[in-house]
């Protein structure tokens, strides 16, 4: 008991001072990105040929960049000579997949749920994560937002085990053709008013399994997405900035 | 007297075809159980489809001799099944089987591994209906049936924020007297997706078989592009990507140490270790920016430099991390109320682990010496690993005690890996793929080894890529563990194996 008690002392108090406090993140890690202002029309091409995810598109003089496709690689930036850099802004998740492009005008983040939606959910959220395919990744990082670092639940957000005690649906994955079912079947175990959130490269348009057989290219054709949080997978504060933003507490 | 084609091996290689003769079923049988008796085991076992049938390449690992046994015959139709005499291939030539519409005769369990429709215009065995996809985990379960016998059913979709996977318990009262595990819910189809040139897509799939293998996985698929295409990674690149392992190890393993002191409801290592391993992610975050080593390895080398001043910043975190990783881990295994939980539960013996092939974590834990970086290593940490962890007793406290010295000794391995960063460039210009060719590699990963092997046509293009996750040979493991165990026990052993299941479903 002493030594527990003497480890603890040592370990000491870790939990962030998120939202107050905006963390401070690896200077290489790969946020927002941002596409330079004037590209030649042969930059802009050879840039939006690279990109195997079809993240790129023309628009002007400039590029618009699909978080919803990009995985935030890092590996087209020295293609492009520059022409795209990934900024250490970790927001990125927005509430309609046409907000998830980047371009020409100011990225919208999420807004808050509508007045009747946060009565009811604002103060206590139960999600229940269901992984429909995918590499893990994305369950690991969700996961993490349990430990004493994010500690979710003084933010009244919880992970629960059954879809009849949940208000949200959590996916990440693309969904493959054997998780189909199940997580149609979860969502449908849910009683209403119920939120879908789609975490992740892979949940929002299929991510590096983009195009494969065997999966669905994420949730587009099958629920009402509420919040989309992109990345590969999203950091930590990526997708709690998003959650807390849903709830308007940001 | 076996046929197999011995090579020496180290970490990848790349064999013309033309000198692996195609041996007839009987005599490849043979070479390859005499193999098997002669200390080997099977790292790999696939088919490519050919004119003629369906050729079966099979590759052996005997570790001690830093050799590989390389076998090639051609079936058609339905051959007699290896696995009576050879336990470690059932999963192979189930995967034959469901892949190319063969049938391994006389296979005990011949059952579907990954739910999907065959890859050729081929009958299914199981006479599931063509043009339609076939139903996950809808297959016969072995049952036990008599008085006071039930049958608990598990998943897809599990309480946890955990991946999906089926698990059919049969039991008598709390005891589980067999476990049954069905998979293939996160099966994406990514081995087809490797073929051709290969595609533009390809690192980013083979950094996502098995998300929290990044590392382990792109390292080894890098490593057979390398030896496709004569190419070696620089050293420097070796150095860094060996260090990006020994992080990767480190962080996953002190998560499991964390998560296994929660399932026995000891909960301050659960929570320093939670966090513990988030700093070594973070670590990794600071190389290349992903969290999970997520854009370093590429072919060729690295993409991200680890200059003196991180190599400087690395050293005074971990040196941190370490005292911090040592109290929240030895507080947890010096409480008598945790170890009386971990020891004896879930027991798997030697001649088990070695008849099943496990490898990895699982297989160490039950006194096999097996570990690539001692047996295959890379350029960089040639000569550097020498201590292997080993206990015997196969329970989850080996299993814990494992991952608990394997910490210990990463930390030890990056210090020494960072001491000796080698000068250099971080790529290798690429070059093209070798022709008619059949490549291995080889890689520890934190869970045990990744095995990845491809074939290449007259025109240097992939025409079979093979990716073995240590999970494949393991999930055995943990059905057996549970034998005879309480049903109340299985979060526990399932921690202790913590296995992955997009690595074994592709």
């Amino acid at each position: 008991m002493l030594g527990i008690i003497r480890e603890r002392l040592r370990q000491g108090h870790r939990t962030g001072k998120f939202p107050r406090v905006e963390p401070t993140l690896p200077s290489r890690f790969r946020g927002l990105p941002v596409a330079a202002a004037e590209l030649s029309a042969q930059q802009q091409a050879e840039a939006v040929a690279d990109c195997p995810f079809q993240a790129l598109a023309s628009v002007g003089t400039s590029l618009s960049i699909d978080l919803g496709r990009c995985l935030f690689c890092g590996d087209c930036p020295p293609a492009a000579q520059g022409a795209l850099q990934f900024s250490n802004d970790y927001r990125l998740a927005a509430r309609t997949r046409h907000d998830l492009l980047v371009g020409d005008r100011e990225y919208r983040l999420a807004e808050k749920l509508n007045a009747r939606m946060l009565k009811l959910f604002g103060r206590s959220l139960k999600l229940r994560q269901v992984s429909a395919g995918g590499c893990n990744a994305c369950e690991a990082d969700l996961n993490v937002l349990g430990t004493l670092v994010f500690d979710l639940g003084r933010f009244g957000i919880q992970f629960v085990a059954s879809p009849r005690h949940a208000d949200g649906l959590l996916v990440t994955g693309p969904v493959t053709a054997n998780m189909k079912s199940a997580l149609l079947d979860t969502y449908a175990a849910m009683p209403e008013p119920k939120l879908v959130i789609a975490s992740g490269a892979c949940a929002i348009g299929g991510g590096p399994f983009c195009g494969l057989a065997e999966v669905n290219n994420g949730l587009g054709d099958l629920l009402p997405v509420d919040l989309f949080i992109p990345g590969c997978p999203p950091h930590p504060y990526t997708a709690l900035d998003g959650l807390l933003r849903l709830l308007g507490r940001r | 007297m076996s046929l197999s084609k011995l090579v020496r091996f180290r970490h990848g290689l790349s064999v013309p075809l033309a000198e692996l003769p195609i041996l007839d079923y009987a005599q490849f049988s043979d070479s390859l159980l005499a193999d098997v008796a002669a200390d080997a085991r099977v790292a790999s076992y696939f088919g490519v489809p050919v004119a003629a049938g369906l050729e079966i390449f099979a590759i052996l690992a005997h570790d001690w001799k830093e050799e590989l046994a390389l076998l090639r015959t051609r079936v058609s139709g339905s051959f007699p099944a290896l696995t009576p005499r050879c336990p470690q291939l059932h999963l192979f030539e189930r995967e034959l089987a469901e892949q190319f519409g063969v049938r391994p005769l006389h296979h005990p369990w011949l059952k579907p591994v990954r739910f999907h429709a065959p890859w050729i215009d081929a009958a299914d065995i199981w006479g599931r209906p063509r043009g339609v996809h076939p139903v996950a985990g809808a297959m016969e379960f072995y049952r036990v049936e008599g008085e006071e016998v039930h049958e608990v059913a598990v998943g897809p979709v599990h309480a946890g924020v955990i991946e999906p996977g089926h698990f059919r318990f049969q039991c008598h009262g709390e005891e589980v007297m067999h476990l049954e595990i069905s998979l293939g819910y996160q099966h994406r189809g990514i081995e087809q997706q490797l073929l051709g040139a290969p595609p533009a897509t390809a690192i980013y799939l083979l950094e996502t078989a098995a998300g929290d293998t990044s590392i382990g996985h792109a390292t080894t698929g890098c490593q057979l592009l390398e030896s496709l295409a004569g190419i070696e990674a620089p050293q420097r690149a070796q150095a860094i990507r060996a260090i990006a392992l020994e992080l990767e190890r480190l962080a996953n393993h002190v998560g499991d140490i964390g998560a296994l002191a929660g399932d026995v409801g000891f909960l301050p290592t659960a929570s320093f270790c939670g966090r513990l391993r988030g700093d070594f992610l973070n670590l990794t975050a600071e190389l290349c920016g992903s969290r999970f080593g997520r854009g370093l390895v590429r072919p060729g080398g690295v993409n991200f430099d680890l200059g003196a001043d991180l190599a400087k910043t690395f050293v005074e975190r971990l040196q941190v991390l370490e005292r911090e990783t040592r109290g929240a881990i030895e507080l947890c295994f010096d409480s008598p109320s945790v170890l009386a939980r971990f020891e004896g539960t879930g027991p798997v013996s030697t001649d088990d682990a070695e008849a099943l092939g496990l490898v990895g974590v699982a297989a160490r834990a039950c006194g096999l010496v097996r570990d690539a970086r001692l047996h295959h290593p890379f350029g960089a940490g040639e000569g550097r690993f020498d201590t292997p962890v080993i206990e015997i007793d196969g329970d989850v406290f080996a299993r814990g005690n494992v991952r608990r010295r394997e910490i210990y000794a990463s930390f030890e391995l990056i210090r020494r890996l960072l001491r000796y960063l080698p000068d250099g460039p971080l790529r290798t210009p690429a070059a093209p793929l070798a022709a008619d060719s059949l490549a291995v590699s080889l890689c520890e990963g934190w869970r045990g080894e990744v095995v990845h092997a491809a074939l290449t046509d007259g025109n240097g293009r992939i025409v079979r890529y093979k990716i073995v996750d240590p999970s494949f040979h393991n999930w055995s493991g943990l059905a057996l563990a549970l034998r005879g165990q309480q049903i109340s026990d299985f979060p526990l052993c399932n921690k202790s194996f913590n296995l992955s299941y997009c690595g074994f479903d592709l």
